[in-house]
């Protein structure tokens, strides 16, 4: 069953990728900061206090969130994780985006070559139908179609 | 956005491929946040949250270059966070400096980087840049391009400035340009509380516990904070301001929040009063047992939870001079009642340079070092990212260190019991 959603387009794009969860406030740098020092480009999600995403990777996934939390260096953590290429395939908000994980999208799309579509917006029906693995597809026009 | 001509001149390129870049950058965040123009930046200076040297951040140093290559400079100085190494006052083994010294491999050039785009001083590196000491203290009403949360929270908070939640490089830019979108904690509207917290506890709630309470509960809305004036006061006294900072900064790590009020303190709140609490706003009501369970809801990291701390923080965010003479005195005391002299666990204070100097004017300098603890202008959390520190058995007051990592929180008197007795674990 596939069932779509449309949000608001943050940062414009067209992707595939498996979704991670996190039904909490996303700690931008708690999450990546373990496997960006150690240069691991799975990014396996660091956050002790996310039970969600803790120990699962985040990299080339589709990234399904409330919104992000906690330090300002979080847009700079998804520029350098684009940089990487270890950041997620598209960053999927069913709240208004905040402004770390905004400044974090569009840094990756002006200065890198590795840009995340970025879709907010999507309503709490999204977060409560989307689990993680299930595919999901984000198109040109901002439609996030979830399939499991 | 509504751009004016030299604004749009800017993005067409017209100042060069960089400033188009900055300004795109700045004018996408705008529209994302349905701003309808920018403002100028007024104020000492920026601040920024990047002060670290790390090697892998190789797309950060290639922005830099980007930026000092095309002639660019930030209109004001600014300061940035502290510094990620300090081996001659913190204690670390020949293995932790060799790490330290690989990972920060880049922090030379990035300090020569930060300098060429207006860098205050080479004393600029803290997070409470907004100390007296220090000097870059916005005052109520000025408009900033800052970040670092912990400072954004107090500068919006506790001295009534204008501050988005910015990221790391928007800090930059809008320094860059003088000028930010104005949207979101810049606006009256925008300031207004969602929440109200009415606190009940019978006795002062720990700055600590208290901050990550409210910033998990509201997230990045603004609360409007009840009953603490009782305790805290309703004055801006330097005992005032350090628990705002810490229960602030609290807030914004376990949580986003970038400004609350608290009734009759704060200065909105005082001027303001209760019309900053909008309609419908939900309340959470903090008492004895809600602090205990979100105290108690905290992991414990450590390899081995009964270890015995080996290291001790004190000072995320950095100390005030008032913090490091009340802390002098308390653990005088407290190795007093211990019948000690020194304390028992390795400890470092940590604070502003300018602030670690104010403080050595003081006889309290000599006092506090007299019982063995040290004083340093680190930033803990970027010491406890060398891989080889994250398996030490480390405690801390502050609940930023305990939330980016491995370290251990416990409130300011069970820090001060197993410090001076033993380094026996207080549970």
């Amino acid at each position: 069953m596939i069932k779509t959603f449309t949000g608001r387009i943050v940062v414009c794009g067209q992707t595939s990728a498996k979704a991670v969860v996190s039904r909490q406030g996303f700690n931008t740098l708690a999450s990546f900061q373990k496997s960006l020092l150690a240069k691991k480009t799975d990014a396996v999600c660091s956050d002790q206090n996310n039970p969600d995403l803790f120990n699962k990777p985040m990299a080339g996934k589709a990234l399904c969130l409330p919104r992000s939390i906690g330090s300002t260096t979080g847009g700079l953590v998804f520029l350098t994780a684009s940089a990487m290429g270890a950041a997620p395939a598209c960053l999927l908000f069913s709240e208004p985006i905040d402004s770390l994980a905004a400044a974090g999208a569009i840094l990756s799309d002006v200065w890198t070559h590795n840009s995340m579509p970025t879709i907010d917006s999507l309503g709490q029906d999204f977060l409560d139908y989307v689990r993680d693995g299930m595919e999901v597809s984000v198109a040109l026009d901002g439609t996030v179609s979830v399939s499991d | 956005m509504n751009l004016t001509d030299e604004e749009k001149d800017i993005l067409a390129g017209g100042q060069g491929e960089v400033m188009a870049k900055i300004m795109k950058t700045l004018v996408m965040y705008g529209d994302t946040f349905n701003a309808e123009r920018f403002v100028e930046v007024t104020g000492a200076g920026g601040h920024l949250v990047t002060s670290f040297g790390i090697s892998i951040m190789t797309a950060m140093f290639d922005v830099m270059d980007e930026i000092i290559d095309a002639g660019i400079k930030t209109k004001t100085p600014f300061t940035v966070d502290p510094r990620p190494i300090d081996n001659k006052n913190v204690p670390s083994s020949l293995i932790q400096m060799i790490v330290s010294k690989v990972m920060y491999g880049k922090q030379k050039n990035y300090e020569a980087q930060l300098k060429k785009l207006g860098l205050k001083d080479d004393n600029a590196f803290t997070c409470t840049c907004y100390m007296d000491e220090v000097g870059n203290t916005p005052k109520r009403g000025d408009i900033l391009s800052w970040a670092e949360s912990s400072a954004v929270v107090y500068a919006n908070s506790v001295l009534g400035a204008r501050c988005n939640r910015n990221s790391a490089f928007i800090d930059i830019f809008g320094g860059i340009v003088g000028k930010v979108p104005n949207f979101g904690l810049l606006l009256d509207e925008e300031r207004r509380a969602s929440w109200v917290i009415e606190i009940r506890t019978t006795h002062t709630p720990e700055a600590q516990v208290l901050g990550s309470a409210i910033g998990l509960k509201v997230m990045e809305r603004v609360p409007y904070i009840r009953g603490l004036s009782g305790f805290i006061g309703t004055e801006l006294t330097d005992d005032a301001k350090a628990y705002l900072k810490d229960m602030g900064a609290a807030s914004a790590s376990n949580g986003a929040v970038g400004l609350f009020h608290v009734h009759d303190l704060t200065p909105e709140a005082k001027d303001l009063k209760e019309t900053l609490i909008r309609e419908n706003a939900q309340v959470y009501v903090i008492d004895d047992a809600e602090m205990e369970r979100v105290r108690n809801s905290y992991p414990v990291m450590w390899k081995d939870p009964d270890a015995a701390p080996k290291l001790c923080f004190i000072g995320c965010p950095h100390l005030s001079v008032n913090q490091l003479i009340s802390w002098t005195e308390r653990l005088e005391k407290a190795l007093a009642a211990a019948g000690r002299k020194k304390i028992c666990v390795k400890t470092v204070f940590t604070a502003a340079p300018d602030v670690l100097t104010a403080f050595a004017q003081t006889p309290f300098y000599e006092r506090l070092r007299a019982t063995g603890a040290r004083l340093s202008y680190i930033c803990p959390l970027m010491y406890m990212n060398n891989p080889k520190s994250k398996n030490l058995p480390v405690i801390t007051n502050s609940n930023k260190l305990r939330t980016y990592t491995n370290s251990r929180y416990y409130t300011d008197n069970e820090i001060c019991l197993l410090i001076s007795r033993g380094g026996q674990r207080y549970d």
